[in-house]
C-alpha cells in the first residue's frame, strides 16, 4: 500500500511537473499538454479496484513513460515495477508494442539519437528477461526529436530523458 | 599594378582550405580591423523599384567573410553609379578602401548590371564586368558580384552563390509537429521546402555534386535514409534496416554514402555503394559509433565514438579499420566536420567542468581547441566550402534558429529565415556550378 500511494504521488508529480513545464513555456504552445498520450490508459474488466493488488496493478500498468538520469539508461526502480505489469499483459495477449527512447537537448542530434536507443534498449532488455518474446518488441529511438518539455531547466531536461512504451 | 599588400589573413589562418594555391593579392596594414568596403546603391534606369537591393547584398555578402565592412550607404557623400562618377577624395574621406559602384539596366525583358570595384588608395580598377538576368535572379546577381569581387580582393574563392540545407520544426503538441526540409541560399534568404512532414526530418546533406541530398526521414515512423534530387525532387529510399538509420555522409566522389546502422546490436558505422548497393561494416565496438565524416582521401573516416566513456572524436582507414583517437581537450566532442584544406577540424565541444555545447575548432596539426560560438546549446556546425565562415543551430530565446559565423569571429549573426518554429541541422552545399 506504501508503494502504491508512492507510485500515484510519483505520476501525479510528474503530470504536474509536466503541465507546469508546458504552461511556463507560453506562446501558441502555452495550453499544450506534454502528458504522455497513453497516460490516461486504464485497463477495463480487472475488478473492482476494491482489491489492493489489482488497484496496484492498475496505478502501474498506467505508466507507460520510464524516466532516466541524465546519461544513463539504467532502469529506475518504479520504471521496473510497472515493467513488471506490462510483460505479464505481453505474455499473456503477445501483443506488440514500440518502445521509443527520447533524450534530453543536451548534445549532437545523431548521437542522441543513438542514446535514446540505448534508453529503448533497456526497457527492452528488462521485458525480454521477464520472459516477453523479442518479436513483440520495436525500439525506435527518436533522440532529441520528439521532446515531451522544450524548456532547457533541468526539470524539463528530465522529462525528456524517457522511453515511452506505445501500444 | 595596385599597391597590394598581402594579408595577414590572421584569423583565416584557422581555416583558410580554398586558400591553397591561390595567391591572396590584397590588402591593407591593419588586420585587427575588418577592411571598409563601400558598396553604392546600385544605378537603375527601370520605371519601377527593383525587388531587391543588389548593393545590399553584395555588401552582407562581403561583411558575412568576416573581412571586410560595408559602409552603410547613409554616410556616403555621392552615390556613383558608373567608373566615370567615383570621386576618391569623398571615399578616403570616410575612410574606405575599395569602393564598388554598378548599375541596372533593362535590356529586352532581362537585367543587365554593370559593376566595377575600385582601390581608393590608389585610385585605380581593381575589376569590372557585367552579368545578366531576370528580376528574379537578382540575389543570384549579387552573389555572383561579390564572388567576384571576393576572390579578387582576398584570392579565396567566394562562397557567396552557395546554398544550406536545414530542416524547420513547427510544433503543436508533444506528438503534433509539422517538419520541413529546405533548401536557401547561404544566407537564409529564398528557402524552398523540398519535403514536408509530420514526423522529424534530421540530417540532411548535400552530395558533392551539389545535386542530390541525403537525409533521415521518420515518415514510417522509423529513422530511414533517402536520397533526393534537389532540381526535380525525384526521391528513394536507400535504407530499411532494423533500428537506427541515420548520419548520412557522402564520400567526396559522391559514389558512397557512410551512414549508421545498429541491426547488429548497436550503432556502428557502414558504408554503401551507391551502384552496386554494397554494405560494409566499418566500425565494430560495442559502444556507440556515429557520425561519420569523410577525408578527402576517400579512405579516412571521422566518427563520434563514446568507447573511452564519453563521446569523442575519432578516425578510422576504411581498408586497414585502424582507429585513432583524434580529440583530448573536453568531456565532449561530437559531430566531426573537416575545413577544406583538414588541418581543422570543427566540433561540438564542451569544455571540461561546463554544461554548455559550444562550436570549436581543432588544430589538428598543434591539436589546440579555440571555442567559435558563445551561448549554450550550439551544434550542428558545416562549414562553407572556402572556409571563411561557419553556420551552426542554436537556441535564442527560446527558439532554434541558425547563426552563421566567420571564421575569424569578427561576424556572428543569426540568419533570417523566413520559416515557422525551430530551425536546425544547416548543412552547406559546395561549390555550385
Amino acid at each position: 500500500m506504501e508503494m502504491l500511494k508512492f507510485g500515484k504521488l510519483t505520476a501525479l508529480a510528474l503530470t504536474l511537473a509536466i503541465a507546469a513545464g508546458c504552461s511556463s513555456k507560453g506562446g501558441d504552445n502555452a495550453g499544450e499538454g506534454a502528458i504522455d498520450p497513453n497516460a490516461g490508459y486504464n485497463a477495463n474488466g480487472n475488478g473492482s479496484g476494491l482489491d489492493s493488488s489489482m488497484a496496484d496493478e492498475a496505478a502501474l500498468r498506467a505508466i507507460t513513460t520510464f524516466y532516466f538520469a541524465y546519461d544513463s539508461s539504467d532502469l529506475l526502480p518504479e520504471a521496473m515495477r510497472a515493467l513488471d505489469v506490462h510483460a505479464k499483459d505481453l505474455k499473456a495477449d503477445g501483443s506488440r508494442v514500440v518502445l521509443q527512447g527520447h533524450t534530453d537537448q543536451r548534445g549532437t542530434r545523431e548521437y542522441n539519437m543513438a542514446l535514446g536507443e540505448r534508453r529503448g534498449m533497456a526497457v527492452q532488455r528488462y521485458l525480454v528477461l521477464q520472459g516477453v518474446s523479442p518479436a513483440q518488441l520495436e525500439v525506435v529511438s527518436y533522440g532529441k526529436e520528439r521532446l515531451a518539455a522544450t524548456g532547457t531547466d533541468e526539470d524539463s531536461m528530465a522529462q525528456n530523458r524517457r522511453v515511452n512504451l506505445v501500444k | 599594378m595596385n599597391t597590394l599588400i598581402r594579408i595577414a589573413l590572421l584569423g583565416l589562418a584557422l581555416l583558410a582550405g580554398a586558400v591553397q594555391a591561390a595567391d591572396p593579392l590584397v590588402i591593407s596594414g591593419g588586420n585587427d580591423r575588418a577592411i571598409p568596403i563601400a558598396v553604392v546603391p546600385f544605378g537603375w534606369q527601370g520605371g519601377t523599384v527593383l525587388p531587391q537591393d543588389m548593393a545590399q547584398i553584395i555588401g552582407d555578402d562581403m561583411r558575412n567573410s568576416g573581412i571586410f565592412e560595408p559602409i552603410p550607404a547613409q554616410n556616403m557623400i555621392s552615390l556613383p553609379t558608373q567608373a566615370s562618377e567615383v570621386i576618391f577624395r569623398d571615399w578616403k574621406a570616410l575612410g574606405a578602401q575599395f569602393v564598388m559602384v554598378g548599375s541596372i539596366v533593362p535590356a529586352g525583358g532581362r537585367l543587365q548590371v554593370q559593376f566595377a570595384l575600385f582601390n581608393v588608395a590608389t585610385e585605380q580598377q581593381v575589376m569590372a564586368g557585367n552579368v545578366s538576368g531576370g528580376m528574379d535572379q537578382l540575389r543570384d546577381m549579387a552573389h555572383y558580384i561579390a564572388d567576384q569581387g571576393f576572390e579578387k580582393l582576398t584570392g579565396i574563392q567566394g562562397a557567396f552563390s552557395t546554398r544550406l540545407l536545414f530542416v524547420t520544426a513547427e510544433r503543436f503538441a508533444v506528438d503534433s509537429t509539422r517538419y520541413t526540409l529546405q533548401r536557401a541560399d547561404y544566407d537564409g534568404a529564398r528557402g524552398v521546402t523540398l519535403l514536408q512532414s509530420r514526423e522529424p526530418i534530421l540530417s540532411p546533406t548535400f552530395a558533392p555534386d551539389g545535386k542530390r541530398i541525403a537525409y533521415v526521414s521518420f515518415e514510417q515512423k522509423r529513422p530511414r535514409i533517402f536520397i533526393q534530387y534537389v532540381d526535380t525532387g525525384r526521391r528513394e529510399q536507400l535504407t530499411n534496416f532494423e533500428g537506427l538509420n541515420g548520419a548520412p555522409a557522402w564520400s567526396p566522389e559522391g559514389n558512397r554514402l557512410a551512414f549508421v546502422l545498429s541491426k547488429d546490436g548497436n550503432p556502428e558505422i557502414y558504408v554503401m555503394d551507391l551502384g552496386s548497393r554494397q554494405l560494409r561494416r566499418v566500425t565494430n565496438h560495442f559502444g556507440i559509433d556515429t557520425e561519420p565524416f569523410w577525408g578527402k582521401d576517400g579512405q579516412t573516416i571521422y566518427f563520434t565514438s563514446d568507447r573511452a566513456g564519453k563521446p569523442q572524436i575519432y578516425k578510422t582507414n576504411i581498408s586497414s579499420g585502424a582507429v585513432e583517437r583524434v580529440t583530448f581537450i573536453g568531456n565532449y566532442n561530437a559531430n566531426p566536420k573537416l575545413s577544406a584544406d583538414e588541418k581543422t577540424l570543427v566540433m561540438v565541444h564542451r569544455q571540461d567542468g561546463y554544461s554548455v555545447f559550444r562550436v570549436a575548432a581543432q588544430d589538428l596539426t598543434r591539436g589546440t581547441v579555440k571555442i567559435l560560438t558563445q551561448s549554450n546549446l550550439d551544434e550542428s556546425a558545416t562549414i562553407a566550402p572556402n572556409g571563411t565562415m561557419v553556420t551552426y543551430a542554436t537556441s535564442s530565446a527560446g527558439r532554434g534558429v541558425l547563426m552563421l559565423a566567420s571564421i575569424n569571429g569578427r561576424v556572428k549573426i543569426p540568419l533570417p529565415i523566413a520559416a515557422q518554429g525551430e530551425i536546425r541541422a544547416p548543412s552547406w552545399s559546395p561549390f555550385l556550378k
